[in-house]
């Protein structure tokens, strides 16, 4: 063989008869992609809750959902450039796009979804920017310094902080979080359209991909604003008992704070999983009763080949298993931690079972493919297309999280 | 120096005015546009297989290989030429190994021995892209590097495509791969290099049983269109709606 790297090969084995140019193209990264997307906008909707329909019992969640999907916006965009043979013409999406493809729409519609993000931030900051511009001036030290110049920048030059001007801040900021619900459902549902949308796949084309996308979407975002928070709150709690022991009336403070939050929280997340089960379960009966040409490979796929990632994993432990447990009386943080990460899991699985699953048979109907996700990278090639390729992308918003945080603190103000 | 607000809105909305009267003089096409200025509109290329002429030899396959530069040592091809054997049980065993490059030299189907004795019927399908009248690839490139010419053959764009993969999942014939050294999406087209030269493709010219043709369907004396429009041809999965342009004589239920 010359040394050469078909992209497809080093994962894809074929089973029976598949087409000589069949290989699983779309990998782990087009996994990553609809999952992080999904993660944005399901953070979003989250905030929006509190900002636009008043629902005061998420508020502490809301301020900090709205920064994490700040952190997660980049990471959206990253498994394309990582899955792209050519990653530095990634930018002719934006120079010439081709509008009858549904990825053209891609540089708008996340532009257009990232400028709204930030401008509510900066809404919802802008008097915390002033306030730190003012203590941070009499103050002396390079670092210090630093701060300022960041924060005079961050504030625009918009220095008035008198009720008026308040109060329209947050007038906007609920005009932006309005707009921002219909903005971030497109943006995830459009994810969901670049599946559904093709039509020699008979997996995917479906026109309730789009509906499935978003329900599964608000519903992992939900679940990993939960989650962080719920770590969040369990490292100040351990802070706390550090310094102050463990009756100490600050503990019992947060304890009682984080559970109110989170069983309010989850029942929101609990009416979006029933919709998007009922949903899959919808498009998966319909398939079975229709019966097109197509569902002889599908069930075969779906039943046999893929019986364990989607009935045990996804439909089991990642949707079952946590709706037992957050179903279940006398919720602790605990139960809940586990719920969520189980419902994070199975999100994942059903963006697994979609992309990898569509590319699971073979065009030709007579064959199967099979993934063998690159482990441990050889070449930059499955490197990118591997687990730690994914690992990155996944680890990515925490580190963004992190620097974000330092500068719009989402969990201390009040 | 003082501006109201109102100024600025003013001034901004004056000075876009001005800046976009010069620019409307420019017109903005893709370069799927452009592309597809290229070709004679008198011209419509189309393809015709005769399955009951093909010996499977693989000299298609070979030809192809050469003359467009796909890596010979790799598993993926522009064309390629696939075995179908149905028992008497009606089963039907399918496969192309190495695309066909060496033709069929294993009597075994992936690993399956068929006794001569149980062989109800069988024949061989060479495959290329269709280059559809309605082609679902161009329709999915997000950047417009893929296009049609007048002459109604799909192309690409070495230069430009980002390497998405869109248009290989959105093509129901399975016929695009990436090139394994210009890392982009790469096709069948119908040798567009030689055939606007007034060559014939290099898989007609290296076919020894006459089992391809190529011929110009807007021409009524091409005998490529006189098989069309007089003898009993179908096409490869209409369900699609992408309208192929290569047609099959001798085509059996049992093909994918």
């Amino acid at each position: 063989m010359e040394d050469l790297i078909v992209h497809g090969v080093e994962w894809t084995a074929k089973h029976l008869f598949v087409y000589p140019n069949e290989f699983i193209y779309w990998t782990i990264q087009i996994v990553m992609y609809p999952y992080m997307t999904g993660l944005v906008a399901g953070a979003f909707v989250l905030s929006s809750l509190y900002h636009v329909f008043n629902q005061n019992d998420i508020k502490d969640m809301a301020r900090f959902s709205l920064v994490f999907s700040l952190a997660l916006l980049p990471v959206a965009m990253m498994p394309l450039m990582f899955h792209l043979q050519q990653p530095m013409r990634g930018i002719n999406v934006m120079l010439t796009p081709h509008f009858t493809s549904a990825i053209a729409a891609f540089g708008i519609v996340f532009s257009t979804y990232g400028v709204i993000v930030m401008s509510e931030i900066w809404f919802v900051y802008r008097a915390y920017f002033i306030e730190q511009i003012g203590v941070l001036q009499g103050l002396d030290g390079m670092g210090n310094r630093m701060k300022l110049f960041v924060y005079r920048i961050l504030s625009l030059g918009a220095n008035d902080v008198s009720e008026e001007a308040i109060k329209k801040d947050k007038k906007a900021v609920k005009i932006l979080a309005g707009i921002g619900i219909p903005v971030a459902c497109f943006l995830h549902g459009y994810a969901g359209f670049i599946f559904g949308s093709v039509k020699a796949n008979a997996l995917w084309m479906s026109p309730l991909m789009p509906v499935i996308f978003i329900m599964s979407a608000v519903v992992s975002g939900i679940a990993l604003c939960m989650l962080t928070y719920i770590i969040i709150m369990e490292w100040k709690k351990f802070r706390a008992i550090m310094a102050r022991g463990k009756g100490d009336d600050s503990v019992t403070t947060i304890r009682g704070v984080e559970m109110d939050v989170i069983k309010k929280t989850s029942k929101y997340l609990l009416g979006f999983l029933v919709a998007a089960i009922s949903l899959e379960l919808l498009d998966l009966i319909f398939r079975g009763y229709t019966a097109m040409k197509s569902w002889d490979i599908l069930r075969e796929v779906m039943y046999e080949h893929d019986f364990v990632n989607i009935f045990i994993l996804q439909y089991g432990f990642g949707n079952l298993l946590p709706f037992i447990l957050l179903m279940l009386p006398r919720l602790t943080i605990k139960r809940a931690a586990v719920a969520l990460a189980l419902i994070l899991f199975g999100v994942f699985m059903m963006r697994w079972n979609v992309v990898i699953g569509g590319q699971a048979f073979s065009l030709s109907f007579s064959g199967f493919m099979h993934y063998h996700i690159p482990v441990i990278p050889h070449s930059m090639e499955s490197f990118k297309e591997g687990i730690f390729g994914a690992l990155t992308v996944g680890a990515t918003p925490f580190v963004l999280f992190w620097v974000i945080n330092k500068f719009v603190p989402s969990l201390d103000y009040k | 120096m003082s501006c109201t607000r109102r100024d600025l809105l003013k001034k901004t909305f004056l000075g876009t005015i001005a800046a976009s009267v010069p620019l409307s003089a420019f017109k903005f096409l893709s370069p799927a546009q452009v592309k597809a200025a290229i070709g004679d509109s008198r011209v419509r290329w189309g393809f015709v297989v005769d399955t009951t002429k093909c010996i499977g030899c693989g000299f298609c396959v070979k030809a192809c290989k050469k003359e467009n530069e796909v890596p010979y040592n790799t598993p993926v091809s522009r064309t390629w030429v696939e075995r179908y054997v149905v028992d008497k049980n009606g089963k039907t065993h399918i496969d192309s190994p190495n695309a066909a490059r060496d033709g069929f030299t294993e009597s075994k189907i992936e690993d399956e021995e068929i006794k001569a004795a149980d062989v109800a019927k069988a024949y061989f399908v060479p495959k290329l892209c269709n280059q559809c009248e309605k082609p679902a690839c161009v329709q999915v490139c997000p950047v417009g590097a893929t296009y049609q010419t007048k002459d109604g053959v799909v192309l690409i764009d070495r230069t430009w495509c980002i390497g998405c993969g869109y248009c290989i999942m959105a093509c129901p014939y399975g016929v695009r791969f990436f090139h394994p050294i210009h890392k982009t999406a790469e096709k069948c087209t119908f040798c567009y290099h030689r055939i606007s030269k007034g060559m014939n493709t290099a898989c007609v010219d290296a076919c020894p049983a006459g089992a391809r043709m190529l011929g110009n369907l807007k021409d009524p004396d091409d005998p490529v269109t006189k098989i069309v429009m007089s003898e009993r041809v179908a096409i490869l999965k209409d369900e699609f709606g992408t309208k192929p342009q290569v047609f099959y004589i001798g085509l059996d239920t049992n093909v994918r």
